[in-house]
């Protein structure tokens, strides 16, 4: 495969699990500063894409090209220095530390053993930290333990936590399940906000809020695309409504 | 206090704990009990190590190792060692069939020094081992098993069978090891006769700074971004990998230190009792120690130091009375402190002195900006008083 000027360039990705094949021959194309949404019903292979991408499930064969550097024979922490974020799909935060020192971890400096033990809490730190809670609606939360925060709060600050480390590729597993209507707004207006600079790949279910959200719709099924393009175009699908949508 | 003072200590509070354990070690027990006792004492202390060590890998780490005896018994041996190569000088050890090698080795008719005993006859050499034996092993098994994510309950097990074996093999190669005796009658070290009691006084108080310097260490790791880190691991694993961390290095890490820590202890041990045996190795002492960091609680390193004295004098008292109940008691006790006070000692002190705090607070009127500084954990209790 040559180079692309895509941000990330799967092609004829397969993994298979004993013989079953959650993600089936995949192509896709992911572009600069692009909000691309991935939906499908439950066991389409949505969430084991991700997992690919970031390196948590090994590939069977095929290839996964994020600026042009293969993913597929990266470990975790090498993916993610590339620069590839991923939000799992229950809020996963650090319970026991408060909201500034979930976000203080998450910067991408002091990554190593002897690094982490000489970090020092510099300017450009407490002032990426405010930032980014201010972007993510925390800032009077600063001071208080995560454990405490509401579940919506909770998908934000995981949110911030990758923000931290200024990904290029960002990727959300349904951000906005088990949030109230007026956080799912506000958790739109965020995400239009954040792929000004970077692209982005979510996982979600929620038809109004992908309308809101989408640039590019990608509808999996059973591991294969079954259709892509705009919003409106794959509502439109005959397949997709057998499959998904209903009629 | 300047910010890195601050990190080391861990701000004002825990610079009063701080000053307080160092009293009660450097001045109210030397002056309260007699050299025999103060020696007793001094001899609980090198388990505190080992509890303080458990502090950094089990409370923040969520590593349990079961295993904790094999480091303490590593740096003990490495110190026994230099003091029975120097006990057994060619003079002193003209009536064996080999003059010059331990006496446990020419009954087990050895007549030269195996290779591995060589380096014990320096004292340099013998503390560079002390720290660096320990380190290593710890590197070899934290690498095998925490690049594999080998992690929870059978990390422990793994460790307490490590601990098993080589307790065993300590047993078993008697010529080499002193078996099941250990090592025993170690007098002097440079020719200083550590039996006496001005050598005993001194010998507890390098003892006792050398503990305080460890949990000085263990606080400068905890208080900087690695300490936030294990914390974070402790909790969400696979959130610290996706953030671009390699996680078994840390591990591997503190793995490392907490066997250099114990080590210490080890070797500590050895100088103020002045034998070294099997038994401070294998399955049962790990354990124990698991207990003292237990009582004294998990998440605590001064608590550690307290833990440990507390069991270890409830275990002289009683076991003088009821020698074959303490077994009972102490297994009692560790159920007792894991369902009831999880955060042992250390957490009944936080809990009270907070509400203390908290009673306080509303008496005082407090400047606004005051209010907001508070700190987390006081930010909770108020949630749950609301």
């Amino acid at each position: 495969m040559s180079n692309t000027d895509f941000v990330l360039a799967i092609e004829d990705l397969t993994v298979s699990f004993d013989g079953f094949k959650a993600v089936d021959n995949l192509t896709m194309y992911i572009d600069k500063n692009e909000l691309r949404v991935v939906i499908g019903p439950n066991g389409a292979g949505k969430t084991t894409v991700l997992d690919l991408i970031c390196g948590k499930t090994k590939s069977t064969s095929g290839s996964i090209k994020f600026m042009n550097i293969e993913l597929t024979k990266l470990s975790e922490h090498e993916i993610v220095r590339a620069g590839v974020g991923r939000k799992f799909q229950t809020p996963s935060i650090y319970e026991n530390l408060s909201v500034y020192q979930n976000l203080e971890v998450s910067y991408p400096k002091g990554r190593g053993v002897w690094g982490s033990l000489f970090f020092k809490r510099s300017d450009a730190v407490v002032s990426q930290v405010k930032k980014i809670a201010d972007e993510i609606m925390l800032t009077d939360f600063l001071e208080m333990e995560a454990a405490l925060l509401s579940h919506g709060q909770k998908q934000w600050l995981e949110i911030g936590m990758l923000l931290m480390q200024d990904p290029e590729l960002l990727m959300l597993d349904e951000p906005v399940a088990g949030m109230s209507a007026k956080e799912r707004d506000q958790t739109a207006d965020l995400l239009n906000k954040i792929c000004k600079n970077r692209s982005v790949i979510v996982i979600e279910h929620d038809m109004e809020f992908v309308k809101k959200i989408a640039h590019k719709v990608t509808v999996l099924h059973q591991g294969k695309i079954l259709a892509e393009g705009a919003m409106d175009k794959v509502q439109e699908d005959e397949k997709v409504i057998e499959v998904y949508l209903g009629h | 206090m300047n910010a890195s003072l601050n990190k080391l200590v861990g701000g004002k509070q825990g610079a009063i704990g701080l000053a307080l354990l160092a009293a009660l070690i450097f001045i109210i027990l030397p002056l309260g009990v007699d050299i025999f006792r103060l020696n007793l004492v001094g001899k609980y202390l090198t388990y505190a190590f080992v509890a303080v060590s458990l502090v950094l890998l089990w409370g923040n780490g969520g590593i349990l190792s079961l295993g904790q005896g094999i480091f303490f018994g590593l740096g003990g041996y490495g110190m026994a060692m230099f003091m029975k190569l120097e006990a057994s000088d060619p003079i002193s050890t003209k009536i064996q069939t080999t003059p010059g090698i331990p006496d446990f080795m020419d009954w087990n008719q050895i007549t030269e020094l195996p290779w591995f005993w060589h380096p014990f006859e320096s004292l340099p050499l013998t503390i560079l081992a002390i720290l660096v034996i320990p380190a290593l092993f710890a590197y070899l098994i934290g690498f095998a098993m925490f690049k594999r994510r080998v992690g929870g309950v059978y990390f422990a097990i793994i460790t307490q069978a490590i601990a098993l074996i080589l307790s065993i093999l300590i047993v078993g190669q008697q010529g080499y090891t002193g078996g099941v005796n250990g090592i025993t009658d170690l007098k002097t070290m440079l020719g200083w006769d550590t039996r006496t009691d001005s050598a005993k006084y001194i010998l507890y108080y390098v003892n006792g700074a050398l503990l305080i310097g460890a949990i000085l260490l263990s606080k400068y790791i905890l208080n900087s971004k690695f300490g936030m880190l294990l914390l974070a691991m402790r909790d969400k694993e696979e959130r610290v990998r996706f953030s671009g961390y390699d996680v078994s290095n840390f591990k591997i890490f503190i793995f490392c230190v907490a066997a250099m820590i114990s080590a210490v202890g080890g070797a500590m041990f050895t100088l103020q009792v002045g034998f070294m045996s099997p038994s401070f190795v294998g399955i049962v002492p790990s354990i124990e120690m698991v207990i003292f960091c237990a009582v004294g609680g998990r998440m605590s390193l001064i608590g550690a130091v307290y833990g440990t004295l507390l069991v270890n004098y409830g275990k002289t008292v009683f076991s003088e009375t009821y020698p074959e109940l303490w077994l009972f008691l102490m297994g009692g006790l560790f159920i007792a402190v894991v369902m009831f006070f999880p955060n042992g000692l250390a957490g009944i002190y936080d809990k009270y002195a907070k509400r203390f705090k908290f009673l306080r607070k509303f008496s005082d009127t407090q400047p606004a900006e005051k209010v907001k500084a508070t700190p987390v954990s006081d930010i909770k209790e108020m949630g749950v008083k609301a």
